[in-house]
C-alpha cells in the first residue's frame, strides 16, 4: 500500500472525495485517508456510463471486509466512465488511490459548485481538525 | 447427608462466592444488583415449579413423551413438508458430537474450520442438487426462506407484486403474507387449473411489469408434478425473477431448478436427515444464481488460504448482513440451521451420488403403487392428473378426516386431510381475470367478484380429499395391508350410510386406550 | 474422479498432517454407504413412473464415500472447532453456557423427535402439554400475559414483535412510523425494524452509558413514535437506570416498548421486563435457556406480550380445554397470521423446558447472580490492563477497550486472535459500535473458579505479549490449525460451492 500522500494537482471534498480537473469533465476517486479508513477493499458497487451523479449524494459503495461505505460525489453531473478495472481488482483503490485507483469520470454540470473544494493544505488542515 | 436439592450446573461452592465476592468489593450478591432501581427489582419469587434432579427430570419428560404417539411409530403417510423418511446413525453420532453442538456462530474461522467446512459442503451438495450456483448457510424453515426470496426479488427488480402459485404450501405462503405486511413485493395468489397444476394462462395474464417475482412449487402441495420450465418461461417474459419451492429429495428424480432457469430456489429440508420434532427445528434452504450472490440473504463460507497458504473456509460477504449494514442489510437474519445443515450433509453424503437417486426412486415407486392401488378400491377418484413424485391426493367418499381418525386405531396415519387447508385455496388476486367455475378435479378459482364465495366451495370441495406420501420407509407389506385397511373402512361407511356410522364409535381416543 | 485431478484442490497438509479435503474430494467411483431398501413394488419402466421430460438428465454429483469415512471425514472437522464443551467461551452478548447433555437426551425422546406437525392433536398431547406449560413459565419469568413459542431465532422474534405492535397500533387507528434504538442496540435491530416496514431512529448514550434521556425527550417530541427497542442490561453490560422513565416517556407518546432478551441472563428473578414497562419480549433460548448453538443454529426465540398485544399472536395458539386435553387453536381472527411454518422449532423448546424444570425458581435466579459475579470478578482481573469505558458495576458482561495496547500496533482482533492461542475463545469484539477496540465479555455462570482465573491469565498474558512482542501477537493464531485466514481474498473472488474438475475445464473452454 502505498504512504500517506495529498497531491498538489487535486481537489478535495469533505467526504474524503479527490477531484481531477479536466477541462469540463473531473475524474473522482477517495484519498489516502479514506482508503486506509476503509482497509482493504474487496468490492466496488458502482454506477453505469450515463447516470448522473449529485454534489453531496452518494453514488456507490466499497466495500472492506467487515465494513461498508457510501461514496459521495463532490461534483454533480453525467458520469463518461467508470474504472471497470475496479470491478476486477477493487484493490487498486487501496494501492494506488490517485492513479489506477480512480473511480468515475464525470462531465460537469455546474461549475459553480468547484467553489465548495478543498486544495491539499485546506483538505490535510481539515483532516487534522477532524 | 444431604446432596443438592436439584440439578445446578454452577460450578461455585459457597466458598468460592464469598471469596469472588470479596475479589470484587462486594459484601453480598445483592450488593451486584444495586444498580437496578428498587422499582424493578423483583421482590417475589418466580412462581415455577422448584427445580429436579436429572433422574426426577427424566421421569417428567419421559411421560411427556410417552403422552404423545408420533407418527414415527405408527404407519404413516403424513408429509406436506415433513417426512417421515430414515435417518440413519452416523447423523446422529456426528451432529451429537459437542465441538459441533455447543459452538457458536463461527465468527473466529480460525477456530471454527469445522462447522465451516460442513456448511461450506453443505452449500456445495444443496447447489448440486438445485443445479444452482449459490446456496447460502441455510435458514429456518421453508415458509422464511420464501419471504425473503420474495424480498430479495423485489430489492433485486424494484417491483411491487409477487404472484405466488397456489400450489405453494398454504403455510409457507402464510409466512409469506404475514411477514410481507410491511416490507417487500405485495404477494399475491394464481390459481390451480383442471388437474391442480397452476392454471398458466391465468398466470400469463396476471403478469406485468410490476410483478417481481412469480413463485411456483414442484411437486405442488396437490402433489402434481407442475410445468416449471413454461412457468419460467413466461416469468422472465415479463421481466420478473422465478423462485422455484422444492422438495429437496424430489430433486434425486426430478429436473434440478438449475436446468429450468429458476433464479432462486428454497425450500424445506428437514427430510434430508433431520427427525420430523414436530415440525421444528428443520432447515429452510436457499440458492440462486451467480448474479444474484450479493443480494443473498443469510450466511455464506467461503473458501480462502490462511497466511502460509493452507486451504481454510470463512464466513464471507459479510457486508449483506445486519451486523454490519444495519438497517441497510439484506435480512434481519443472524443465524443458521448450522446443526440441521451438518446433519443433511452427512445424510446426503452418506446416500451418496448413487443412493440418493435411487432413493428418491424407490419413494416414487412406492408412492406410484399405492396411488394405483387405492384407485382401484370403489369410490377412490384421481384428483390430479399426470404423474406425481412420491406425494399426492385422492378423492375419498366420504371425509378425509374421517378416514384418518378410523385408520389410527389401527396403526395407520393415512395422510393429511386437504381441508386443514380450507381458504387457502380459490382466492384469486382481484387483478386476475376469471375464467368461471373450474373443470373437475381442480381447486376452485374464485371469481373477482366473489371471492369468498369461491373460497368457501373451494373449501367444501377439499373435504373428501386425502394428501398422502410415500417414504422408503414404507414397505409393500405396509402399503397393501394399509389398502386393505382403507377397503374396509370404505365398505362399513358404504353399509353404514342411512344407518348408525361404525366409524363414530373409533377415534383417537378409544385408539390411545388400545395402544395402553 | 481421479485422484491426480482432486490433488489440485489441495494445497497443503494440515499443520503437515492430513491433507484438508472436502467429502467431495473424498469421493471415488463405485463407492459408497448407504443401502437402498428392496424394491418390493411391482418394476415397471421408469418413464411410467416419472417421464423422462420431467426427470434430470445427470445424478447431482454427490459424494461417493464409504461410511467409515464419512465418520472420520466429519469427526476430523469436529476437532478444528471448539465449543463450551471443550472450554471457556466468553463470548459477549451470545451467553456461551454449559448445554447441559440431559437436555439432548429429552429432545431425543422418540416422543418428540418423532412427532409429524400434522398428526392428529390427541395424538401429540405431550408435546401440547409441554409447549403450553413453557408458554406460562416465559410469561412468569417476562412479567407479562402471554407467549408464541414460533418464532426460530431472537432476530426473528424481533420481527414478530414489530409486527405485533404494527398490529396493536392499526388497532388503535394509528400509524406511527419511526422505532427509536440505542446506538448500543444488535445490529438485528435496526435490520428488523426495516423489515416491518417502520423508520429506525437512533438514540445516543449518555456519559454512563445509559440511553441519553435529553435526546430521547427531543425525538419522542418529534412525534410518529411507534415504540423503542431496548437491551437491558444493555450490550454494554449496564442496567439501564432510566428504564421507567423511558417507559413512561414512550407509553405517554403513544408508543411500544420491545425488550430485546439477548442479556435476559443477568436478571432472571430478579429484575422482570413486563414489570420494567415492556410490553414486548423476546428470549433466546439457545442463550438464556442453555439450549445449543449448533455452529450458529437452530435456536428459539419466543416472544411475550401484555395483554393489549395477545389478540394479535401468530397462529396457531396452544390452548387448555377444561378438560385437561390440549389442542392448537387456528381461529384467532384478530392474529397477524403465521411467522413459521407449523409450530416452532420444538426439538429447541424441548430442551428449553427441561432446563428451566430442572433449575426451578431457585436455580434461575442462581444462574443471575453467578453470571454477575463472574462478570465482574473478571473485570476486576483486567481493568487495570484496558480502558473501561463507564465505570459502574456491570451485569452478566462488560466491555473494555483495547486502546492501551494501540500504541504497540496491537488492534482489538490481534487480543482475540491471540486468546486463541492460550486456549481461550476470544470475546467479542468491535461491539458495540459506540466503543473503541471493543472487547466484551461474557464469562456466563457455568465458568469455575479456575476456568475464569484462566481467562484472566491469558487475557494479563496476551497484553504482556502485545507490549514484548507486538508482530508476534499481530500474526497470531500460530498454534491452531490454520493461519490467520486471508478474509479479503475470500469476498473479492468468492468461492462458495464445491469446484469440480469438469466444470474448470467447462469454465477455460
Amino acid at each position: 500500500m502505498a504512504a500517506e500522500s495529498y497531491p498538489q494537482d487535486l481537489k478535495y471534498y469533505k467526504e474524503h472525495d479527490w477531484v481531477r480537473l479536466e477541462g469540463d469533465e473531473a475524474v473522482f476517486g477517495i484519498t489516502w485517508f479514506a482508503q486506509d479508513a476503509l482497509g482493504e477493499i474487496v468490492y466496488a458497487d458502482l454506477p453505469d456510463v450515463g447516470d448522473t451523479v449529485t454534489a453531496g449524494a452518494p453514488y456507490g459503495e466499497l466495500e472492506s471486509v467487515k465494513a461498508v461505505s457510501d461514496v459521495f460525489a463532490p461534483l454533480s453531473g453525467e458520469i463518461t466512465d467508470v474504472n471497470a478495472v475496479l470491478e476486477d481488482e477493487p484493490q487498486l483503490v487501496n494501492e494506488d488511490c490517485y492513479g489506477e485507483g480512480w473511480i468515475l469520470r464525470v462531465r460537469l454540470s455546474d461549475q459553480a459548485e468547484l467553489e465548495s473544494l478543498m486544495d491539499a493544505e485546506a483538505y490535510q488542515k481539515f483532516l487534522a481538525e477532524a | 447427608m444431604t446432596g443438592r436439592p436439584a440439578l445446578d450446573y454452577t460450578p461455585h461452592s459457597e466458598t468460592d462466592v464469598r471469596e469472588l465476592l470479596e475479589a470484587v468489593g462486594a459484601g453480598s450478591v445483592e450488593e451486584l444488583f444495586a444498580e437496578i432501581p428498587a422499582a424493578v427489582r423483583f421482590a417475589d419469587e418466580l412462581h415455577l415449579p422448584a427445580g429436579l434432579s436429572e433422574a426426577e427430570l427424566m421421569a417428567e419428560l419421559t411421560r411427556l413423551a410417552a403422552a404423545d404417539c408420533p407418527a414415527s411409530g405408527l404407519v404413516s403417510f403424513l408429509g406436506a413438508g415433513v417426512y417421515d423418511h430414515y435417518v440413519p446413525a452416523i447423523v446422529d453420532a456426528i451432529v451429537s458430537r459437542g465441538e459441533y453442538l455447543t459452538a457458536y456462530t463461527p465468527y473466529q474461522p480460525e477456530r471454527s474450520q469445522g462447522v465451516l467446512q460442513s456448511i461450506f459442503e453443505y452449500q456445495s451438495a444443496i447447489c448440486e442438487l438445485t443445479g444452482m450456483e449459490v446456496s447460502n448457510a441455510s435458514m429456518y424453515d421453508a415458509g422464511t426462506a420464501l419471504a425473503e426470496a420474495s424480498f430479495l426479488a423485489g430489492g433485486q427488480t424494484r417491483r411491487a407484486r409477487v404472484i405466488v402459485s397456489e400450489g405453494v404450501h398454504p403455510e409457507y405462503r402464510q409466512v409469506l403474507a404475514t411477514e410481507s405486511a410491511g416490507y417487500g413485493p405485495r404477494p399475491e395468489t394464481a390459481p390451480l387449473a383442471a388437474g391442480a397444476a397452476t392454471d398458466l394462462a391465468l398466470l400469463q395474464g396476471a403478469l406485468g411489469d410490476d410483478v417481481a417475482a412469480v413463485v411456483l412449487q414442484q411437486p405442488n402441495v396437490f402433489g402434481a408434478l407442475e410445468d416449471m420450465a413454461a412457468a419460467a418461461r413466461l416469468a422472465h417474459e415479463a421481466g420478473a425473477l422465478f423462485v422455484a419451492v422444492v422438495d429437496p429429495v424430489s430433486l434425486g428424480l426430478l429436473a434440478p431448478p438449475g436446468e429450468y432457469r429458476a433464479d432462486i430456489v428454497v425450500g424445506e429440508g428437514q427430510a434430508l436427515g433431520n427427525p420430523m420434532s414436530y415440525g421444528g427445528p428443520g432447515l429452510g434452504f436457499m440458492a440462486v444464481t451467480a448474479r444474484l450472490m450479493r443480494r443473498l440473504p443469510g450466511r455464506l463460507v467461503g473458501e480462502t488460504v490462511d497466511a502460509e497458504g493452507r486451504r481454510g473456509f470463512v464466513l464471507t460477504l459479510q457486508t449483506r448482513e445486519q451486523h454490519i449494514r444495519r438497517e441497510k442489510a439484506t435480512s434481519n437474519i443472524c443465524s443458521n440451521h448450522a446443526l440441521n445443515a451438518l446433519a443433511a450433509v452427512v445424510y446426503l453424503s452418506w446416500l451418496g451420488k448413487e443412493g440418493f437417486p435411487a432413493l428418491a426412486e424407490l419413494c416414487a415407486r412406492r408412492a406410484a403403487y399405492l396411488r394405483e392401488r387405492l384407485l382401484e378400491l370403489p369410490g377412490v377418484e384421481a384428483y390430479t392428473a399426470g404423474p406425481v413424485f412420491r406425494e399426492f391426493v385422492v378423492r375419498l367418499p366420504l371425509p378425509a378426516t374421517r378416514l384418518v381418525d378410523a385408520l389410527v386405531p389401527r396403526g395407520f396415519l393415512a395422510g393429511v386431510p386437504m381441508s386443514r387447508f380450507a381458504g387457502a385455496f380459490g382466492a384469486v388476486a382481484a387483478e386476475t381475470p376469471s375464467t368461471g367455475a373450474p373443470s373437475t378435479g381442480a381447486a376452485t378459482s374464485a371469481t373477482a367478484a366473489d371471492p369468498a364465495a369461491g373460497g368457501n366451495a373451494a373449501a367444501a370441495a377439499l373435504d373428501d380429499v386425502l394428501l398422502l406420501a410415500v417414504t422408503e420407509k414404507r414397505t409393500r407389506e405396509q402399503i397393501d395391508a394399509f389398502v386393505a385397511a382403507v377397503a374396509e373402512v370404505l365398505a362399513g361407511h358404504g353399509e353404514a350410510r342411512g344407518g348408525s356410522s361404525v366409524l363414530s364409535e373409533s377415534g383417537p381416543a378409544a385408539e390411545e386406550a388400545d395402544r395402553a | 474422479m481421479p485422484d491426480g485431478e482432486m490433488s489440485t484442490a489441495c494445497r497443503e497438509g494440515i499443520l503437515g498432517r492430513e491433507p484438508r479435503l472436502t467429502i467431495f474430494e473424498r469421493s471415488r467411483p463405485g463407492r459408497g454407504a448407504a443401502a437402498t431398501p428392496a424394491l418390493d413394488v411391482p418394476d415397471k419402466p421408469l418413464d411410467e413412473v416419472v417421464p423422462a421430460a420431467l426427470r434430470r438428465t445427470r445424478p447431482a454429483r454427490l459424494p461417493e464415500v464409504a461410511e467409515v469415512d464419512i465418520v472420520r471425514h466429519f469427526t476430523n472437522l469436529s476437532a478444528l472447532n471448539y465449543g463450551v464443551d471443550n472450554g471457556a467461551y466468553p463470548l459477549g452478548s451470545c451467553t456461551m453456557k454449559y448445554n447441559p447433555r440431559v437436555n439432548e437426551r429429552a429432545a431425543t425422546l422418540e416422543g418428540f423427535r418423532g412427532l409429524h406437525p400434522y398428526q392428529p392433536e390427541s395424538l401429540a398431547q405431550g408435546a401440547l402439554e409441554l409447549l403450553y406449560t413453557l408458554e406460562g413459565w416465559l410469561c412468569e419469568i417476562a412479567g407479562l400475559a402471554r407467549a408464541t413459542l414460533q418464532p426460530a431465532a431472537g432476530a426473528h422474534g424481533e420481527l414478530t414483535g414489530l409486527l405485533l405492535m404494527r398490529a396493536a397500533h392499526e388497532a388503535r387507528g394509528r400509524a406511527p412510523r419511526r422505532i427509536v434504538i440505542p446506538d448500543t442496540a444488535h445490529g438485528t435491530n435496526p435490520a428488523s425494524v426495516i423489515m416491518a416496514g417502520y423508520d429506525p431512529v437512533a438514540v445516543s448514550s449518555d456519559a454512563r452509558g445509559g440511553v441519553d434521556m435529553d435526546r430521547l425527550r427531543e425525538i419522542v417530541a418529534e412525534g410518529d413514535i411507534a415504540g423503542l427497542m431496548l437491551t437491558n442490561p444493555s450490550t454494554l453490560g449496564l442496567f439501564e437506570e432510566h428504564i421507567l422513565e423511558i417507559a413512561e416517556l414512550v407509553h405517554g407518546a403513544g408508543g411500544l416498548l420491545y425488550y430485546d432478551g439477548a442479556n435476559s441472563n443477568a436478571v432472571l428473578g430478579i429484575s422482570r421486563p413486563g414489570d420494567m414497562g415492556f410490553d414486548i419480549v423476546h428470549f433466546n433460548t439457545h442463550k438464556t435457556f442453555s439450549t445449543p448453538h449448533g455452529g450458529g443454529g437452530p435456536g428459539a426465540g419466543p416472544i411475550v406480550v401484555g395483554e393489549e398485544l395477545v389478540p394479535f399472536l401468530p397462529v396457531p395458539t396452544v390452548e387448555k380445554r377444561d378438560d385437561g386435553t390440549y389442542y392448537l387453536d387456528h381461529d384467532r381472527p384478530r392474529s397477524i397470521g403465521k411467522v413459521r411454518t407449523f409450530y416452532g422449532n420444538v426439538g429447541v423448546l424441548v430442551r428449553a423446558y427441561a432446563y428451566i424444570r430442572a433449575l426451578g425458581p431457585d436455580g434461575l435466579r442462581r444462574v443471575s447472580e453467578r453470571a454477575v459475579l463472574n462478570a465482574n470478578y473478571v473485570l476486576a482481573g483486567l481493568r487495570d490492563l484496558f480502558d473501561v469505558p463507564f465505570e459502574r458495576r456491570c451485569m452478566h458482561e462488560f466491555v473494555v477497550s483495547a486502546t492501551p495496547l494501540r500504541e504497540h500496533g496491537v488492534r482489538a482482533m490481534d487480543v482475540a486472535k491471540r486468546l486463541l492461542d492460550h486456549g481461550v475463545h476470544p470475546p467479542t469484539t468491535y461491539f458495540p459500535l459506540i466503543v473503541d477496540e471493543a472487547l466484551m465479555v461474557e464469562p456466563t455462570e457455568t465458568e469455575s473458579r479456575e476456568s475464569l482465573d484462566r481467562i484472566v491469565e491469558a487475557f494479563r498474558t496476551v497484553a504482556r505479549e502485545a507490549a514484548e512482542d507486538p508482530e508476534m501477537v499481530c500474526a497470531a493464531p500460530h498454534t491452531l490449525p490454520v493461519r490467520r485466514l486471508d478474509e479479503a481474498s475470500a469476498a473479492r473472488k468468492p468461492v462458495v460451492r464445491q469446484r469440480f474438475p469438469e466444470d474448470e475445464g467447462a469454465a477455460a473452454s
